[in-house]
C-alpha cells in the first residue's frame, strides 16, 4: 500500500491550511504595518527608532564586511595606476593645459563677481561645512534606492542634510543615528528634488524612480530643456542649496526627459554631507520675535520705525504717457 | 512505517540555516562595490528557501519566517517597512495554492513555476511602491531583478531534493 493511500494522507490537507492560515494571518500583519508606517522620508518622526536601531546593527557589520573589498580595490586601482602611468600622465598634462585657461578666467569671474556685490550689497550665502562619510551599504534596487554612510549625529548630521559625491549630488539624509546615517539617492522612487536648467533657468522637479536615471517633472515652456543641458539644484524649499551639480539632460526611450547623474560618474565608496542650514534656520529667531511693528496709525513720522520715502511725482508727470524715443 | 521515515526535518538545516544564508548574501550583495562600472545586482534570496518551504513541506513556521526576513530586506534595503514580507507572503501563498497542481514536475517546470512566483512577488512590490510613492517604479529595474531572482532556481532546486525525502508524509 502506498503513503498516499494510507492513514497518513490526510496529514498532508490540515498542515497546508494551517500554513496558509498563517501565512494569510502574516499578510494581514505586513499591511498593518505598511499602513501605520508609511515613509515620508523628510519627517524627523517617520524615521524610526527601529530603523535608526537596525542601522546602528548593520553599520559596523557592513563596515568590517567591506573592509577586504576595499583591498582589493585599493590593490587594484594601484596596479591600474602603475600599468597605465604614462598614459595616465598624458592626459592629466592635456587635462592642466585647458584647466589653467579656466582658471585664468575663473579669476577674473570672482573679481567681477566680488566687486558686483559690493556694489549691490548683496547678502551672499554663508560657506556650508561638511562632513565626510565611507559609504558601507549600497541599496539599489527597483522599489529602494538607499545608502548607509558611516557618519551621524556625533558629527551633527541632521536629517535633510544634502549628500555630494566628488562630482556631483547623490541624494539627502533621511535617517541619523550615532555613527550611521541613512541617504535617500535621488534616483528613490519617494525622492523629489527641486532642480534648474542651467541654459534656460527653467525649474523642475527631479523624480527617481528606481531607475538610473530620474525624470524631469513639472517642466513648463517650449525648449526649456535640450540634450546636453547641465542641471543643477534651485534651492527652492530650503531644503538643498542652489547650484549643486546634478548632471545633463537627455531624452528618454519613453519620450520623457531623463537625467544623466553627475555622481554616476564618481566612485560610490565616499560621500560629503553638506550640514546646509536654509536661510530660515540662519535669521535669528529671536530677534525677528522681538522686532515691533509700527503702529498703524502713527501720525508722527519721528517716533515710527524708518522707512523708505516715498517718490512724490511732479504734478502732471504722471498723467505725461511715455513718449517712445 | 518506520519511526525514520516520518521523523520531523531538522529546523537548524531546514529553516534557520537558509534564512541566515539568505540574509548574509543580501548583506554581501549591498556592499558598495562595482565591477567593471557595474553594479551587482540586487536578487530577492529570500524568494529560494520560500519557495521550497512551499513545495516540500508546508507549515506554520515558514511564513513567520517569511514575514521576518522580509522586514529585515526592508531594513537592509530602506523600503517602506511591510513591503517584502508581504510581497513574498502573497508569493508563497501562491505556490501553497498551486501546489497540488505543480508539485511533482521535472526540473524546467518547476523553474517556471519559481519563475511565475518570483513574477508575482515582484509584481506586488511594484504596485506597492507604485500605490505608496505615486510614481510608478522603473519597469526594466523590475524586470531585472526578477530575472536574476528567477536565474537562482538551481539552488531551490538542490534543496528541493536534498530536502525531498526527509519527510515521506510529504512526498
Amino acid at each position: 500500500m502506498s503513503l498516499r493511500e494510507g492513514p497518513l494522507q490526510d496529514l498532508k490537507v490540515p498542515l497546508t491550511l494551517a500554513a496558509a492560515l498563517a501565512a494569510v494571518v502574516a499578510v494581514v500583519a505586513a499591511i498593518a504595518l505598511l499602513i501605520s508606517t508609511r515613509r515620508e522620508p523628510i519627517q524627523d518622526q517617520v524615521y524610526g527608532a527601529g530603523r535608526v536601531v537596525a542601522d546602528r546593527v548593520m553599520g559596523p557589520t557592513l563596515g568590517v564586511l567591506s573592509t577586504p573589498g576595499q583591498w582589493l580595490a585599493a590593490g587594484n586601482s594601484a596596479v591600474g595606476k602603475y600599468l597605465f602611468a604614462v598614459q595616465e600622465n598624458q592626459r592629466l598634462k592635456a587635462e592642466v593645459a585647458e584647466l589653467k585657461q579656466w582658471r585664468n578666467a575663473a579669476i577674473a569671474l570672482e573679481d567681477i563677481n566680488s566687486r558686483y556685490r559690493d556694489l549691490l550689497g548683496l547678502k551672499i550665502d554663508p560657506p556650508i561645512p561638511m562632513v565626510t562619510a565611507r559609504v558601507v551599504l549600497d541599496s539599489r534596487g527597483p522599489f529602494a534606492n538607499t545608502r548607509l554612510a558611516n557618519a551621524g549625529k556625533e558629527k551633527g548630521v541632521v536629517i535633510g542634510n544634502p549628500v555630494m559625491s566628488e562630482t556631483g549630488l547623490v541624494g539627502r539624509v533621511v535617517g541619523v543615528g550615532d555613527g550611521i546615517s541613512r541617504i535617500l539617492l535621488l534616483t528613490d522612487a519617494t525622492s523629489r528634488t527641486p532642480v534648474l536648467i542651467d541654459r534656460t533657468n527653467a525649474r523642475a522637479i527631479l523624480t527617481g524612480d528606481g531607475g538610473r536615471n530620474p525624470t524631469l517633472d513639472y517642466l513648463r515652456g517650449a525648449g526649456a530643456v535640450q540634450n546636453g543641458d547641465r542641471v543643477l539644484t534651485s534651492g527652492d524649499g530650503g531644503v538643498i542649496p542652489r547650484g549643486l551639480p546634478v548632471g545633463t539632460a537627455v531624452k528618454g526611450l519613453d519620450g520623457r526627459w531623463r537625467i544623466r547623474l553627475a555622481a554616476d560618474e564618481g566612485g560610490i565608496d565616499f560621500v560629503r554631507i553638506l550640514q546646509f542650514k536654509g536661510f530660515a534656520d540662519l535669521a535669528h529667531q529671536a530677534a525677528l520675535a522681538q522686532a515691533r511693528m509700527p503702529p498703524l496709525t502713527d501720525l508722527n513720522p519721528a517716533v515710527a520705525a524708518p522707512v523708505a520715502a516715498p517718490i512724490v511725482p511732479k504734478p502732471g508727470a504722471a498723467a505725461r504717457p511715455v513718449q517712445p524715443q | 512505517m518506520s519511526f525514520q521515515a516520518a521523523r520531523p526535518l531538522d529546523a537548524w538545516n531546514w529553516l534557520i540555516l537558509p534564512g541566515l544564508a539568505c540574509l548574509l548574501a543580501s548583506l554581501t550583495l549591498a556592499l558598495p562595490y562595482r565591477l567593471f562600472g557595474f553594479s551587482w545586482p540586487e536578487p530577492v534570496f529570500v524568494l529560494v528557501p520560500g519557495f521550497v518551504w512551499a513545495v516540500v513541506r508546508p507549515s506554520i513556521l515558514p511564513p513567520i519566517i517569511l514575514f521576518g526576513l522580509g522586514l529585515c530586506l526592508d531594513l537592509l534595503w530602506g523600503n517602506a517597512a511591510g513591503v517584502w514580507p508581504l510581497s513574498i507572503l502573497v508569493g508563497y501563498l501562491a505556490v501553497l495554492a498551486t501546489r497540488g497542481i505543480a508539485s511533482g514536475q521535472g526540473r524546467e517546470a518547476n523553474w517556471i513555476w519559481f519563475g511565475l512566483m518570483c513574477g508575482l512577488v515582484e509584481l506586488v512590490a511594484y504596485l506597492v511602491t507604485a500605490i505608496s510613492t505615486h510614481v510608478a517604479p522603473n519597469l526594466v529595474g523590475a524586470g531585472w531583478q526578477w530575472l536574476v531572482t528567477t536565474a537562482l532556481y538551481p539552488i531551490a532546486h538542490h534543496l528541493i531534493e536534498r530536502f525531498e525525502d526527509t519527510d515521506v508524509r510529504f512526498r
